[in-house]
């Protein structure tokens, strides 16, 4: 444990040695700088995860996930569908007993859980999922978001059962928690092994996906309105914020934040639909092209093969089902259930994935930016072959914003704030995350906290500094790599959960647990 | 007879306790509960952190108010010869206050006029007046 502590302070006194050198630097060069360092330092991870099943071109990590999703949803005998009534009524308050009133309520764990997760997943990663994978990783995307939800739903059931509850009042819950204890309750070997291999994921993950990849896609977004500047100022910028948040311990930003958030994601999905209602003559073709693409490719790289994994991928990414961060987010809940929370967080998937993620899929697709041949009816690939071409040569979160400008001239400034806010609220959710693996690690503290916390900002700045590519291919590595440890462990842990879910299935059958007046 | 005061922290409190009493003093078995809510909704939005030490602030919440409304509500009202009980909970102040008053089977509801002014209350009217409007039971509001 020791050893990796001086591992990280090693990492940051690198960096805070190598930035003043290179400042001096002309700052368009800095960026490449960073750029090339990072590619070069996280390759071999990258290839790692990513590495396919051999005698295919299908990454195994996909695979995983995708089989992951599936035995959870048959273990459980669908639970996502047969206990989903039950799951919105939990989040109305049906069931809440109003001497718990002033406890975090379901609605609130879910609330936290999906601002962790909508984001930029559901603007930029779906862009990047249609313009590489076309349409059809769309239809990928949906049914991964359907699996995903028993997934979800294991992984939080066990985060509340297995949480600490501390003596002052505060909880701390998530993967290394019920890794760790539930492997010592059925007598298993290795959890504490495995609860730090979790642990340390989660850091990169939130490293990655939950912070480089948010501030590299806010500066993409910043860029588009304000013409190109080097991203380390966009870093800069972020980072400070994020520093007075996450150290300064200035909640008002954090707590604005969280109340725009939720207003932005009904905004984003609002506008869709404004979209889809103007142009409501191409929803047809559009899912035409989405089930078409599912099965022939359309002519995109990789064809269907290349849909699917775009698809699975890209599910993955936005709801991190399997992944096992939400299940750090909805440890904190209050109840005597564990199993209740299980079934509210079913409809994380549903919500990030299902629906968002598919509006902005079908906004792409219905605003025509993926360029078709006319002669074959198939889509052109770009000059290096690797993306469908777009209208404007644009992909990531720029395609999102230049297929809602198509139709709402006005709307990239909006998806610009949007963008902009999502990011920063996922960098603080994943900077808890983060933070919770790491004092699992290293143990709670100031030192120990503020440590991470620099460690955090730093990130920002490398994140909006390097290119798209290596921070996609890190973001993603990282985050899946957290996905195989806990669907390891979750295959031995579901049991304990199937207990619970029978044991309450009964009593509310019986009437034994009722809803309380209201 | 069981009669219920909602208190709101402010000074104008004193004069709904100050009227309960006189009834109070007027019935030889009347009980008096004195509510304090503490303003919270189930479906705000808040941060990871909060969620995490919201049993620990939810605990402090209800203690400050014990200690600095509702305590020495319920001490006058006993030293002046009264059975008094005290309530404090979480939640919308004007249905909880209602719904406490239901529960317990009271005949009236004694608040003071609302002490906030200002835009919120002029757009979303005062916790007093969502009160007066919805209660199943009777309120008297003590200028």
């Amino acid at each position: 444990m020791k050893k990796l502590h001086s591992i990280f302070l090693a990492i940051i006194a690198y960096l805070a040695l190598a930035m003043p050198a290179q400042a001096q630097e002309v700052a368009a060069s800095l960026d490449a700088r960073v750029n090339e360092i990072f590619a070069n330092a996280t390759g071999w991870f990258v290839n790692f995860i990513f590495m396919a099943i051999p005698g295919t071109s299908f990454p195994w990590i996909v695979m995983w996930l995708v089989i992951g999703a599936t035995v959870f949803t048959i273990y459980f005998a669908a639970v996502q569908f047969r206990f989903f009534g039950h799951a919105v009524s939990l989040v109305k308050g049906d069931y809440s007993d109003p001497n718990d009133a002033g406890e975090v309520s379901h609605f609130q764990a879910l609330a936290t859980a999906l601002s962790g997760t909508v984001g930029l997943g559901n603007i930029a990663g779906v862009a990047v999922a249609v313009g590489i994978g076309g349409p059809g990783a769309t239809f990928w995307m949906i049914l991964a978001g359907l699996l995903g939800m028993a997934s979800k739903f294991t992984e939080c059931t066990l985060g509340v059962k297995y949480r600490n509850e501390y003596p002052d009042g505060t909880v701390s819950g998530g993967p290394m928690y019920y890794i760790s204890k539930g492997f010592d309750e059925l007598g298993l070997p290795g959890g504490k092994i495995l609860a730090v291999m979790f642990s340390i994921f989660c850091i990169l993950g939130a490293l990655g996906g939950g912070n480089m990849f948010q501030a590299n896609q806010a500066h993409a977004q910043i860029t588009q309105i304000t013409g190109d500047f080097p991203g380390w100022i966009t870093g800069l910028v972020f980072a400070a914020v994020v520093f007075l948040v996450i150290v300064g311990g200035i909640k008002s930003i954090a707590k604005v934040t969280e109340k725009i958030v939720p207003f932005m994601g009904i905004l984003y999905v609002g506008a869709a639909i404004v979209v889809l209602i103007v142009n409501y003559d191409m929803i047809g073709w559009a899912f035409g092209q989405i089930f078409a693409g599912a099965f022939t490719g359309l002519g995109v790289a990789g064809g269907f093969v290349g849909a699917l994994i775009q698809g699975f991928k890209r599910a993955a990414f936005s709801n991190e089902a399997g992944v096992g961060s939400a299940a750090i987010a909805h440890s904190a809940v209050k109840t005597k259930e564990p199993i209740t929370e299980g079934f509210v967080s079913l409809l994380e998937p549903l919500i990030d994935t299902v629906v968002i993620c598919t509006m902005t899929a079908l906004v792409i697709i219905i605003s025509q930016q993926l360029i078709i041949d006319e002669a074959t009816g198939l889509y052109m690939l770009n000059d290096a072959g690797t993306a469908i071409a777009t209208v404007g040569d644009t992909g990531g979160v720029a395609l999102t914003s230049a297929a809602f400008g198509s139709a709402i001239s006005w709307f990239p400034f909006v998806l610009a704030i949007a963008v902009i806010l999502f990011a920063f609220s996922t960098m603080i959710s994943w900077s808890y995350y983060g933070l919770k693996a790491w004092t699992y690690l290293f143990g709670e503290g100031k030192t120990t906290e503020l440590i991470f916390k620099i460690i955090f900002c730093i990130f920002i700045v490398i994140g909006a500094a390097a290119s798209l590519g290596p921070v996609i291919d890190f973001s993603d590595a990282a985050i899946f790599a957290m996905a195989v440890v806990n669907i390891f462990c979750l295959y031995f842990l579901m049991k304990v959960v199937r207990k619970e879910l029978n044991s309450y299935a009964s009593r509310l059958k019986s009437g034994e647990i009722k809803k309380f007046k209201h | 007879m069981k009669l219920v005061i909602g208190l709101d922290g402010h000074g104008s409190g004193e004069k709904a306790l100050e009227f309960a009493k006189s009834i109070a003093s007027h019935s030889e078995t009347c009980e008096l509960i004195v509510v304090y809510v503490i303003e919270w909704s189930p479906f705000s939005f808040q941060t990871a952190e909060e969620n995490a030490q919201r049993h620990k602030r939810r605990e402090e919440e209800i203690a400050v108010a014990m200690e600095r409304v509702v305590d020495p509500a319920v001490t006058s009202l006993k030293e002046a010869g009264l059975s008094a009980r005290a309530i404090v909970r979480h939640g919308d102040v004007a249905d909880t206050i209602d719904e406490i008053a239901h529960a317990e089977g009271a005949s009236q509801i004694v608040v003071a006029r609302s002490s906030a002014g200002g835009l919120t209350s002029r757009l979303f009217g005062s916790s007093t007046a969502n009160l007066v409007m919805n209660a199943r039971v009777p309120v008297t509001v003590v200028a």
